[in-house]
């Protein structure tokens, strides 16, 4: 553990930088929490909803009245019967000017374009009557020609997923920095690679789930939800239902992890609100596992090509990056901005001259993919990591060396990239000695080298990632520039209360990460109270009104700059009043440990708590002074931060079995001044988990009809504790300047940079059997593929994997779909 | 994952569980452990009509001694069979491969004799059975009759049991002193096997005298590595991998996600080999 931020205090110790027990976790773990599926209202109904079957088809009849006779129905409906009252759901993120946007009803409405699709919903007295009417709804589907293969679909001709549109691709866009083309003029060569940054399916513990209740006769509703923005649900609920803003009310309660599905807009959030309001009644809708693997958005999924220009020496002149990122069936809130915001980072840590960046977006039959953990910065990173790797390979020279000689140094700081970003600090030398003597480089090296020597059937292999991103979503001006429909701010509310007890207002919305416990820390600090003095309230629209939520790494360099704010403003007054209390010139007091005391006065104090007393009797307050304690603060950040860390994975290979074993794990991540390391902690061990799990295990895979083959846990692997390696973890600290705390983010951090470590090892393991790339998720079968492909002198990535699950649990053996007709 | 509607019987006896099947038959579905059958009602992958919980019938639960065998109650769980001092003398092969059935949680509450009954040739436990030449005792209307584990699997998820049947308990002949291995290939400690390899090896002064092999997942069936174990029959110990080169011969490997069956082919000859290697070289 590094790290503390200790402005403070001879008194009170410093409360930030300490491994402070989180403060959520004897609720957690003792299960009194309040998920939205505990939740029980006089009348409740459940919801239940029947999905599309197919992956593309006309729904040429549908008859949702055979499920009112079942027992315990008290309504259906589809599209036909509600769907002008549900509008279409937004799309907040247009990326360009002539950006192709279909009409996304909540409801399908004629045509059905990816499995799991809503199509009918049924509103029962309890979940297993609402599921048995399900069965009673008649569809006919007509089917059409799924479209699954980006490449094939943005072919001129090809099946289009919305015919209306004319064309499978959405969008192009472009960002250029300097002249590539002067930049590969110069060059010796130019080095070219394709990878693909697979589909992956967000399994959050709590699935998704939405009470709604109407609670008055006026049209208001309240809106439970297992989301990560209760506020700009409520915005985008009242748009598109036209429910008036200030009659609905949305709360987060407790909610079981998001990683980005939980960044969303749902359909099912609409439909529930509309429902409910159609009968009068509360309903509830909990999403299952099967639904999860299909409705909730998925994530990643491009095709990458990339490229450098460089000097024989490798020394990087250029890159040029082509993607191709799958939209899915439609646009979500924001889909079509997700692999842009890579856009900026796949130079990374390296200095070259120019840029050039396009990306396409295409529509396929598939559900749609929006932000998963990272969200477009893994993919970034992905990509230049492998390059550089194979780059190495290439020229012969270590990895390690080849990116020394490119990176930026710790002298150049702050320094202007070439996409444009002005990365205020940095220290990637520091964070990668510190890996490399924790991780034995050389002695694992030796070992590679006798293991390749004597043709032991288990290689070793060494990978190495590097990464920066950028965290702290993010300067409003920005956003605007970007084409983004809101803003990017944040706000706090900071209350005293008259027992000096405090209340901190908060709109960054937790779903997992600890921010009742930080924002404490945070606010003691500022104020001098003690962190259990301290309750942080959020996640309801009604007591914490402002807000733009939690996502990308955002809600302590945006949010927690904004209880800084607050706080300081509740000092201030703080400071008019004591003053007047001690009959001294506020500017002759300072503020320390939560005293108020005279400057060469001693013994003349008063304490913040007594001040927040003073402030509530209001029985003498200076002229012009306004009772009650409180700072209220909204702030807009100026700019991003940038984090960044080495990551150092070993990995086992069986040559024989393809079984690739991760053998030890180091990584040094500098995400500035830590508020609370146990917190830290946790966030790197769970994000290089998910990102291992791209590597090695994750993979949603469809069949040639569009079917979701991966649609349970049995078949889409989720890696658990006994699957995962010890990791060593560390830090270096080197703080943002773009913020009063020095912090910069760490929500992400891991899962960016554990993916291409991992990969980069095992494609190192058994590179010298001809093989430069294994497409993930690294299977057994997929290593064994590739090098038997690489020995006989093929190439390959591995290949695909069947498309059909496992016999036991359905698989897409008995679901195909194909041509069939579903009743 | 919410079941369509579904009678419930509890017997209290296998003679109880007999007359409910009889009366329900194709409709009634016998719920043991509950750790294959709940995850497919939920998912609605099945829709019996009645389910026949013996998971209070004492008499098919613990382990016995009898002569040249043991008999394993169908309702002992995993966890029971793991820690029977019977079964860990006389037929350690169970041990190995109970051990990698899916995590402790589903250990206590899934049974030897459901594990069998469902019948899912990705389940390390039918591989176990074939190899050990097991026979399963199944009672039903007409009283009790005794199939052998090769006559006991018919397809996927398909056994020798009758709508009207269940299966009651398996008879394990004592393969005392033999080394046994189980080599289980998956990707994840609770996932199934892409293959298993289960083998046992008597040993007959410093050679092989003789070894069972079953497999895991090559087939809709588990498959008795027949061509193997002729190859080891009177061979010395260093055989192993000669013989595993059989491995997949005549089986009938699956194409899924897991891998496709020339996959499976060379990891059976693999795996084979090692598990072989390591039940003729340790106990």
């Amino acid at each position: 553990m590094t790290g503390t931020v200790a402005d403070a205090t001879a008194g009170r110790p410093a409360s930030v930088g300490t491994p402070m027990r989180r403060k959520e976790d004897a609720r957690l773990v003792t299960g009194a929490t309040n998920w939205t599926d505990n939740i029980t209202l006089p009348g409740l109904q459940y919801m239940a909803i029947l999905r599309s079957p197919m992956a593309h088809a006309r729904i040429t009849r549908i008859d949702v009245s055979p499920a009112l006779t079942r027992p315990g129905v008290l309504a259906a409906f589809s599209a036909n019967e509600i769907g002008d009252k549900l509008g279409s759901q937004p799309c907040v993120w247009p990326v360009t000017d002539d950006i192709k946007i279909p009409a996304y009803p909540a409801l399908a409405k004629g045509e059905v374009r990816f499995v799991g699709e809503c199509v009918a919903v049924v509103v029962a007295s309890d979940r297993y009557a609402a599921a048995d009417a399900l069965e009673a709804i008649v569809v006919d589907y007509e089917p059409l020609p799924p479209v699954l293969d980006m490449t094939a679909a943005m072919v001129e001709g090809s099946d289009l997923v919305h015919t209306d549109l004319g064309t499978n691709t959405s969008y192009t866009w472009k960002l250029n920095g300097g002249d590539y083309e002067a930049a590969k003029a110069k060059a010796d060569r130019v080095f070219t690679r394709h990878y693909v940054n697979q589909r992956l399916i967000p399994m959050a513990m709590e699935p998704r789930a939405v009470v709604a209740a109407p609670t008055g006769p006026d049209g208001e509703l309240t809106l439970w939800t297992s989301t990560q923005i209760p506020h700009i649900v409520r915005v985008l609920l009242s748009l598109t239902a036209g429910i008036p803003e200030h009659k609905l009310r949305i709360i987060a309660p407790d909610v079981g992890g998001g990683f980005g599905s939980k960044l969303q807009f749902y359909r099912e959030e609409t439909i529930a609100a509309v429902v409910a309001l159609e009968i009068g009644r509360p309903v509830k809708w909990v999403e299952t596992r099967s639904e999860n693997a299909q409705a909730t958005h998925h994530g990643r999924d491009q095709l990458q090509e990339v490229e450098f220009a460089i000097k024989n020496d490798g020394t990087i002149l250029g890159m040029r990056v082509d993607l191709v990122a799958n939209m899915g069936a439609y646009m979500m809130i924001i889909t079509p901005g997700i692999p842009l915001l890579g856009a900026w980072m796949y130079h990374s840590i390296y200095k070259m001259e120019a840029y050039d960046f396009t990306c396409t977006g295409v529509f396929t039959t598939t559900t749609p993919t929006d932000a998963y953990r990272g969200a477009g910065r893994p993919e970034a990173t992905y990509a230049v990591e492998r390059l550089m790797d194979d780059l190495a390979a290439d020229l012969g020279m270590d990895p390690l060396e080849l990116r020394k000689k490119n990176w930026i140094t710790n002298t150049e700081f702050p320094y202007d990239t070439v996409s444009g970003m002005t990365y205020d600090s940095g220290n990637y030398e520091a964070a990668t000695e510190k890996a490399v003597a924790m991780f034995d480089y050389d002695g694992l090296r030796a070992e590679q080298k006798q293991r390749r020597e004597s043709g032991d059937p288990v290689q070793l292999g060494i990978g190495i990632s590097t990464f920066t991103e950028m965290c702290g979503l993010a300067p409003s001006r920005i956003l605007s520039a970007l084409k983004y429909v809101a803003g990017g701010w944040e706000h706090a509310t900071i209350r005293v209360l008259p027992t000096g007890k405090v209340e901190v207002v908060t709109g960054t919305s937790p779903h997992g990460q600890g921010h009742v416990t930080a924002w404490s820390q945070i606010a003691a600090d500022q104020l001098g109270v003690d962190p259990q003095d301290i309750s942080v309230i959020h996640g309801d629209t009604m007591t914490s009104p402002y807000g733009m939520d939690t996502y990308g790494s955002r809600s302590l360099a945006v949010g927690g700059m904004a209880v800084v704010a607050a706080a300081e403003k509740v000092v201030e007054k703080a400071k008019v009043i004591a003053a007047h209390m001690l009959e001294a010139d506020p500017a002759d007091l300072e503020f320390k440990d939560g005293v108020f005391g005279v400057r060469g006065t001693p013994g003349a104090t008063k304490t913040i708590q007594e001040v927040a007393f003073e402030a509530f009797t209001s029985h003498d307050l200076p002229d012009g002074v306004e009772p009650t304690l409180q700072g209220v603060s909204t702030i807009d950040p100026q700019t991003f931060s940038f984090p960044h860390g080495t990551h150092l994975c070993a990995v086992e290979v069986d040559t024989e079995t393809g079984m690739s074993t991760i053998r030890k794990y180091v990584c040094v991540d500098d995400i500035g001044k830590v508020i609370n390391p146990m917190i830290v902690e946790g966030q790197v061990h769970g994000g290089i988990a998910q990102g291992i799990a791209q590597a090695l295990y994750e993979e949603a895979v469809y069949d040639d009809d569009g079917n979701l083959v991966t649609g349970s846990l049995v078949d889409y692997l989720v890696p658990a504790a006994p699957d995962l390696p010890h990791l060593e973890t560390d830090r270096t600290e080197t703080p943002s300047t773009t913020n009063p705390l020095g912090v910069k983010g760490v929500g992400e951090a891991g899962t960016i940079a554990s993916t291409p470590a991992v990969v980069n090892a095992i494609v190192d393991a058994v590179r010298q059997f001809g093989v430069d790339d294994i497409r993930m998720a690294c299977t057994p079968e997929r290593v064994w593929r590739a090098i038997q492909a690489g020995k006989s002198g093929g190439g390959g990535d591995g290949g695909d994997r069947a498309a059909s699950g496992t016999v036991a649990y359905g698989g897409a053996s008995t679901e195909s779909t194909a041509g069939g007709e579903s009743a | 994952m919410i079941p369509a509607q579904f009678d419930y019987v509890r017997a209290g006896s296998v003679d109880e569980a007999v007359a409910a099947l009889a009366e329900h038959g194709d409709d009634a579905k016998v719920l043991a452990g509950g750790q294959s059958l709940i995850p497919l009602l939920r998912l609605r992958l099945s829709y019996p009509e009645v389910i026949v919980d013996v998971g209070r019938v004492d008499e098919m639960r613990g382990v016995r001694d009898d002569g040249g065998d043991i008999v394993i109650g169908a309702m002992t769980t995993h966890y029971d069979v793991l820690h029977d001092p019977l079964v860990r003398e006389h037929a350690g092969l169970i041990v190995d491969a109970t051990t990698t059935v899916a995590d402790p949680a589903v250990r206590h509450r899934g049974t030897f004799g459901g594990a069998l009954s469902h019948a899912d040739p990705a389940g390390d436990l039918p591989a176990v059975a074939v190899a050990l030449e097991a026979q399963m005792v199944i009672a039903g209307p007409g009283g009790r009759r005794t199939v052998a584990a090769t006559d006991f699997f018919v397809d996927y998820l398909q056994t020798a049991v009758g709508p009207d049947e269940v299966l009651v308990e398996v008879r394990v002949p004592k393969h005392t002193g033999w080394g046994h291995h189980y080599e289980k290939f998956h990707r994840v400690a609770q996932s199934w096997a892409i293959v298993g390899v289960a083998a046992v090896v008597r040993r007959d002064n410093g050679s092989i005298g003789e070894a069972r092999v079953g497999l895991t997942n090559m087939g809709a069936t588990p498959v008795r590595a027949v061509a193997v174990e002729q190859a080891l029959a009177g061979a010395a110990p260093d055989a192993a991998a000669a013989a595993a080169e059989h491995a997949a011969d005549g089986t009938n490997a699956p194409n899924d996600l897991n891998g496709k069956a020339d996959y499976r082919e060379h990891l059976a000859r693999v795996l084979t080999r090692r598990a072989v290697a390591a039940a003729a070289g340790g106990s």
